[in-house]
């Protein structure tokens, strides 16, 4: 069972839809017991980081979902639950992730040219830079749909990029851990295809 | 590169789909749930959804809609009509829309736009603006294009986005219905204004309209239109395949 975890941000709706589209047994919950409980763990997201992470917090899942994760779950945030995943960022001061994956979250404006706008909104192809479970049933130019004004700078665990004036992290990948920077829910077909090979995977 | 977006526009009243050319005589065309889903299997790259409803019960049936449509669309989906608080932004997030534009209910309260993106992300926040030349000026008009108010329109938008709308849907009411082409005037005034994508509303009438927007106007990012695609007057399909021999981004 997919896990995805509410802890009061953004709209859970499509992301839940999308994982009965492909008939994964799926859950929203905001309870410890069902996290550690499930298969898959879903890390959702929209927002301001700072609010997101506090969000978080005092929900008391925070510990539990990085708990489940080290113990080898697989775990896919999504968007500002992808930028989570990372020891810090730099939205709005500087704040602490749950440090899963090393690396921080920095604006785009610092690696693309000014006359770029921004947020970096529409669809976009995806690079694959390293082969990854996750994209085992996609390929590298297919379109998949982005709105964000943060990029993970990291060095080790990149595995697609997309370009904007510079290649920004498009999906990280380390062990049991995956994150996406765009909406697999929202990107039509190939997302589908992304969220069916996530619930494929074992984990560690 | 981010690709060029084409988006069919579905005004919905009481549960149904129409269409009217220059804002008259509607004429009901499909099932909302059913053209989305056909729209999202072919290519489509967002939808938008306007609410034309009138009564209250015609509202109820247009979120139950939504959320049916939302189950089966995996794209981004964008709604409008009758957007006035940020309870109607909330409303209607809760049923499966990404974004939500607003028009006359910003027209009346601009501080709406600023609430609304505190609340829910520039993102989420889009500004539809219904233009027409008054006296060789570029005019808004509230209430479905009915109502001319005293703003002008680039400086209009201007402050929409500067209060935190991070997306313009510009409609010229000049060119709607007449299939002679986007208005590429007005669109050139407003996406040199702005830095959050521009999406063209109004007067598609075949594939080399879309070629020629974005062959002319680099800063617009996205093609909107009604009756040419819910007629099948033009193929998104074969649209798409234009575009990328034209050698404009596009996803296919």
């Amino acid at each position: 069972m997919v896990a995805i975890v509410d802890y009061g941000v953004g709209n859970l709706f499509s992301l839940k839809a999308s994982f009965g589209e492909i008939g994964a047994d799926v859950t929203v919950t905001s309870d410890a017991e069902v996290i550690k409980s499930a298969s898959h763990i879903l890390l959702p997201g929209v927002g301001a980081f700072s609010d997101a992470a506090k969000k978080l917090y005092d929900s008391g899942l925070w510990d539990a979902v990085k708990d489940e994760v080290n113990r080898g779950k697989p775990i896919l945030g999504i968007c500002l639950g992808m930028q989570l995943l990372f020891e810090k960022s730099f939205e709005y001061g500087e704040h602490e992730g749950l440090g899963l994956i090393k690396g921080e979250i920095r604006p785009i404006s610092e690696v693309i040219p000014k006359d770029l706008k921004i947020p970096h909104i529409g669809w976009n192809a995806l690079s694959i830079t390293r082969p990854c479970d996750i994209f085992k049933n996609i390929k590298s130019g297919d379109c998949v749909y982005f709105v964000h004004s943060y990029y993970a700078k990291t060095d080790d665990a990149v595995v697609a990029t997309a370009e904007y004036g510079a290649a920004l992290t498009a999906a990280v990948a380390r062990g049991n851990i995956y994150g996406c920077q765009f909406h697999p829910e929202k990107s039509g077909k190939t997302g589908l295809a992304i969220l069916s090979a996530f619930c494929e995977t074992e984990g560690i | 590169m981010i690709t060029k977006r084409i988006i069919p526009c579905l005004d919905v009243r009481d549960g149904r789909v129409v269409k009217g050319v220059n804002f008259e005589n509607l004429a009901d065309v499909s099932s909302p749930v059913e053209l989305a889903k056909f729209y999202s299997d072919n290519g489509a790259d967002e939808l938008v959804f306007y609410d034309i409803t009138a009564s209250a019960e015609g509202r109820a049936l247009f979120t139950d809609i939504l959320r049916e449509t939302a189950k089966s669309v995996f794209i981004p989906l964008t709604v409008g009509g009758g957007i006035n608080t940020t309870d109607d932004f909330d409303r209607v997030l809760k049923c499966g829309a990404d974004k939500v534009s607003v028009n006359s209910g910003a027209i009346r309260n601009p501080n709406l736009i600023y609430e609304a993106a505190k609340l829910y992300g520039n993102q989420c926040v889009v500004i539809s603006a219904d233009v027409a030349r008054v006296d060789g000026k570029y005019r808004v008009f509230a209430k479905g294009g009915r109502e001319a108010t005293d703003l002008e329109a680039v400086e209009w938008i201007k402050r929409c986005v500067d209060l935190g709308a991070g997306e313009v849907v510009l409609n010229s009411i000049d060119t709607d219905g007449v299939k002679g082409g986007f208005d590429i005037e007005m669109l050139d005034a407003v996406s040199n204004a702005v830095n959050v994508p521009v999406i063209a509303s109004g007067g598609a009438g075949k594939i080399s309209d879309f070629i020629t927007l974005f062959n002319t106007l680099p800063r617009v990012d996205a093609g909107l239109a009604a009756s040419i695609f819910h007629f099948g007057e033009v193929k998104i399909s074969d649209l798409k395949a234009e575009m990328a021999r034209a050698g404009i981004p596009t996803r296919i």
